[in-house]
């Protein structure tokens, strides 16, 4: 068995929290009370989840736009989280940022990230930070098929081997970079093998196979946390939903996304593991559903309840002092 | 006496003593890593700003990154957010354009983007100016668009003095400092104590009292307006020199007082004149002192041109001691 009966159970708590948080969340901005910008993150559960079971609060990560998968797996609260979603005054950012800037350093969760590519530069920021320090962290940076594109990413590689930081580079393919797909966008044969070219090592994992993605994210973290350097992961996946709330996908043909939910559902194939090893009982794993359904009941129905920001916050935390 | 460059680079290694979280990091900041010599610190910065502190300090606090602007800038805001104080050089002010987006959408908004729940104290050191014949993408004065962006504080420094007191405001201060050195004004000298000391953001400095006209001016003209008034005090004219030292942010009391005394006001920028510095100076004395004014305001500016390369038109590009002493004589009239 590779983790405890307990770790697996909290694996699985995670990767349930996340998909009915978003699932939650199709339905909650369909309903037209949630301003702005919704990326959900649905179908990428594992690679979150398998990434974050490595790593501590003062371990970092740096996330994207599609960040509430991450947040909820770096431990981030999920009562918070879905206040922020609703812009409230006691969501996790006072209602300041919203989906695409849920950030809480005392989960060691640098933000989520609005600009495509923006955050491995970040990550290589803290791993800088927490090599000088002797703190033994490390930092993982989460990145789409995307945003493998952006110089940024190409930038933050280098010097990440040039430096030889304790960083792990997460690439999630999830097929599609906003409304184009990635066998388009990325020129090379894929993006581990780029990845490698940079000077780490890199691998690509079935993103839809927790197990998968522990154990490959289980070698990077251990060579990072040994002064190894940096790795890369590619994880293959895909998303239940549009690149944002709203986006009629004409670039996804028809039954595209059925046919995913059926063959590449990492929560199903947990369970098929874990019930066919006999590491966990189906009624186990239930009512982990049971409990994680109705904490996100709750969240809902306290984001809805909970007070605007006051028309005094405007013009607070721009500067500590100014 | 101490030059404007030695008076950095004692401030960062006396930052540095001081805090073990104040990092160095940039291109070449010391330089020769990996180099056929075999010899760190064969640079030391392309100024030489930050000569010598890799023998103090080490590698690891003095670092050495390819040239990757990006990387840097979010490098540094990454560092600030995990609990370092990085200083980051860009080696030319003009780079901001290949890493902008750290700047202005990541480390600028962190704080208000996240409620207020974190700090980013990063300084970002910017050579900056004309005068070198180094050309369009060399010699610019971006000032005015970082100071645009709420969420960052902007520091022009004049002289060897305030830019010794302003870089230790800015490596202790808690917000992400833009800390602009004027490229022409590295080798010029002033008094500079050993001992550190700091000097307020928004506090500007009045270098000279006078009664018929205010100027204000920054970095490097404010030397050039100096000039400009010694040659009218034949002429019995007399002038408040403002040097405002940080842009972000202004210091506009002391201007307005100033400008409420004289009714005339004269701004002297390096920066091309749209959306600027100056212009901005202008619009605040206009919207909250235009009853003290006895004149149109004069704005003394780059044109509305990239910086060139020949001799001639560079030096026809810079603002000088003319161009003030014209426009203060035209404010009189």
């Amino acid at each position: 068995m590779p983790l405890g009966k307990q770790e697996l159970l909290a694996a699985y708590r995670k990767m349930v929290t996340i998909r009915e948080f978003e699932e939650r969340l199709h339905v909650e901005v369909a309903s037209g009370d949630i301003a702005g910008f919704c990326h959900l993150y649905s179908g990428q559960e594992a690679v979150a989840v398998g990434v974050t079971s490595h790593l501590d609060d003062d371990d970092y990560i740096a996330s994207t736009h599609r960040g509430h998968g991450h947040c909820i797996a770096k431990g981030c609260d999920v009562i918070g989280m879905m206040k922020e979603i609703f812009g409230r005054r006691d969501g996790l950012c006072g209602g300041k940022g919203g989906s695409m800037h849920i950030a809480d350093m005392s989960k060691g969760m640098l933000g989520a990230n609005a600009i495509v590519g923006g955050g491995p530069p970040i990550a290589v920021g803290a791993a800088i930070a927490t090599q000088l320090q002797g703190r033994g962290k490390v930092t993982a940076s989460f990145t789409g098929d995307g945003g493998s594109n952006q110089g940024t990413v190409f930038e933050a590689m280098n010097l990440a081997v040039v430096l030889q930081l304790p960083t792990v580079f997460i690439f999630e393919n999830n097929g599609y970079g906003e409304h184009t797909g990635a066998d388009y966008a990325v020129g090379s044969a894929d993006i581990a093998s780029r990845a490698a070219g940079f000077g780490m090592a890199a691998e690509k994992v079935d993103g839809c196979d927790y197990f998968a993605v522990y154990e490959a994210a289980g070698r990077a973290v251990t060579r990072a946390r040994q002064g190894g350097g940096p790795s890369a992961i590619e994880c293959t996946t895909t998303r239940y939903f549009g690149h944002f709330e709203g986006d009629p996908q004409r670039y996804r043909a028809k039954g595209e996304v059925e046919q995913h939910r059926r063959a590449m559902n990492c929560l199903a194939n947990f369970r098929q593991r874990v019930n066919a090893e006999d590491w966990l009982a189906p009624d186990q794993l239930d009512a982990v559903e049971t409990e994680v359904r109705s904490l996100i009941d709750r969240a809902v129905s306290e984001a809805r309840a909970a007070p605007a920001p006051a028309l005094d916050d405007l013009c607070t935390d721009v500067y500590v002092s100014y | 006496m101490k030059s404007y460059r030695e008076a950095i680079n004692q401030t960062l290694a006396q930052e540095m003593r001081r805090d073990d979280s104040v990092i160095v990091l940039g291109e070449d900041v010391s330089g020769g890593a990996g180099g056929s010599s075999g010899k760190r610190d064969a640079a030391g910065g392309v100024f030489g700003v930050t000569a010598g502190l890799i023998g103090e300090f080490g590698e690891q606090r003095v670092i050495d990154t390819p040239i990757s602007e990006s990387a840097i800038m979010g490098a540094a805001g990454g560092a600030a957010l995990a609990g370092l104080r990085p200083v980051a050089e860009l080696m030319f002010a003009d780079f901001v354009g290949v890493s902008f987006d750290q700047i202005f959408n990541q480390m600028a908004k962190f704080r208000y983007m996240f409620g207020g729940k974190t700090t980013t104290p990063v300084v970002v050191r910017l050579p900056t100016g004309a005068g070198m014949n180094m050309a369009a993408q060399h010699s610019q004065t971006i000032y005015p668009f970082l100071t645009a962006v709420p969420g960052l504080k902007v520091v022009i420094p004049s002289n060897a003095y305030d830019a010794k007191g302003l870089l230790a405001t800015a490596i202790r201060d808690d917000d992400p400092v833009m800390f602009f050195e004027h490229k022409a004004l590295y080798p010029r000298k002033c008094e500079v104590p050993d001992e550190d000391y700091t000097i307020n953001f928004g506090e500007a400095e009045l270098v000279r009292e006078g009664d018929d006209v205010t100027v204000v001016a920054l970095a490097r003209m404010v030397g050039f307006a100096e000039k400009a008034l010694d040659s009218l005090a034949a002429e019995g004219i007399s002038a408040d020199l403002i040097d405002p030292r940080t842009v972000s942010p202004l210091d506009e009391e002391t201007i307005l007082d100033s400008v409420e005394n004289t009714g005339r006001l004269v701004v002297v920028d390096e920066s091309n004149p749209r959306c600027s510095v100056a212009a901005d100076i202008a619009a605040i004395v206009a919207c909250k002192g235009f009853h003290s004014l006895k004149a149109p305001i004069k704005l003394v500016t780059a044109p509305h041109t990239p910086v060139p390369f020949a001799r001639e038109l560079e030096r026809a590009y810079v603002p000088g001691p003319a161009h003030i002493a014209a426009a203060i004589k035209e404010v009189l009239q």
